[in-house]
């Protein structure tokens, strides 16, 4: 019994098809340089490793002082947003044998916002975009005693913005917020969609008039690389769409 | 995002040309002659050549302006956005083909 569990955990291993990867990263320390330079690693990985455990084989075993946020690692909490050849993606939901693992792989940090170290940039200025937009259920007159309820019809209308993980990866995407950082970016306004379609809420006006800042959704030039950026899949150039017509037609 | 960079492009392009063009155009109202020569020196081919740029360059923008406004209007805009790009890129080829035979035969060939 147990040789036939130690030779049936054992054959996998041997069956997978390990390769070398380059990875190439854009470092920053501003310590050392105020310059940004390229490094490359060379790891052993296998093909449906993802480019997060490529990352952790550098950091553990080659070079500790790589710096890059991640938590769940499973792409829900939004931590490890970054350029993978040249496109916004979550490290750990893209796969070495889906970007190209025979040539050199890059890794940069997010564009549009203040870089920190490595691959850490500032979410500050993105989080407070979201914030300013009053992410949060606002409501008139007595509690009621039971839950609030919602027909199926009206949580489908907003259900493909409430997918969102806060990954940055539509806003630092988009060509717009590169230039103009004051521009509230593709997820500010995600973040609105999702309160300004939901029926029990009751602050829709408000958002409404501050997404029609300057600033707002009219900044938006349709360039669409915000909703190719989304690992969750959000139409989020849509959703931009949407509270462009409510203002149009909101009287 | 490759078709708003080359809508942006196109558009500077346009804007310039309309500068000569109002100028070239509001001649006629100073002295019909000066007009005749101003319009004689564009019958060159380097000037034809230019006017297949224009002329790419204009149907591209309008075609891709119609694009803009159905992403924007239409509700299904968003969705359909890389069909409606092959549709401009598509609608442009078969537009363009004819018109640089014709208008190329008569930069060169001389016939009018």
């Amino acid at each position: 019994m147990s040789t036939a569990t130690t030779e049936a955990g054992a054959a996998p291993a041997t069956s997978t098809t390990t390769m070398t990867v380059t990875v190439k990263i854009l470092r920053y320390n501003p310590e050392v340089s105020e310059e940004q330079h390229w490094e490359s690693y060379q790891v052993t990985a296998e093909p449906t490793d993802r480019v997060l455990d490529a990352l952790h084989k550098v950091k553990w075993d080659l070079d500790g002082s790589l710096t890059f946020r991640r938590s769940c690692a499973h792409g829900v909490c939004g931590s490890d947003a970054m350029r993978i050849n040249g496109k916004n993606r979550l490290a750990c939901k893209t796969l070495l044998k889906d970007v190209n693992p025979s040539e050199p792989i890059t890794v940069e940090p997010i564009k549009g916002l203040p870089v920190l170290k490595d691959l850490v940039v500032d979410m500050e200025p993105f989080f407070a975009a979201y914030r300013s937009v009053m992410p949060f259920l606002i409501t008139t007159g007595n509690e009621p005693t039971r839950e609030r309820l919602q027909s199926q019809k009206d949580r489908d209308r907003f259900d493909d913005t409430t997918k969102c993980i806060l990954c940055a990866a539509c806003t630092t995407s988009c060509p717009v917020y590169w230039t103009d950082g004051q521009y509230f970016g593709p997820q500010a306004i995600v973040g609105a969609h999702r309160f300004i379609f939901d029926s029990r809420d009751e602050g829709t006006d408000q958002r409404l008039e501050i997404l029609n800042d300057q600033e707002g959704v009219w900044r938006c030039r349709t360039t669409f690389n915000c909703t190719e950026a989304c690992p969750r899949g959000i139409e989020v150039t849509k959703a931009i769409q949407e509270v462009k017509r409510a203002l149009i037609f909101r009287r | 995002m490759w078709s708003w960079v080359a809508h942006r492009i196109t558009g500077v392009t346009l804007f310039f040309f309309l500068f000569a063009h109002v100028i070239d155009t509001s001649m006629v109202r100073v002295s019909p002659e000066a007009y005749n020569t101003a319009v004689e020196t564009y019958k060159n081919p380097i000037v034809g050549i230019m006017e297949v740029g224009l002329v790419a360059a204009f149907l591209f923008h309008g075609l891709n302006g119609i694009r803009v406004i159905l992403v924007d209007f239409w509700s299904k805009g968003p969705r359909f956005q890389k069909q409606m790009t092959y549709g401009v890129l598509g609608i442009w080829v078969v537009l363009m083909i004819p018109f640089v035979i014709r208008h190329l035969s008569n930069v060169f060939g001389g016939g009018h």
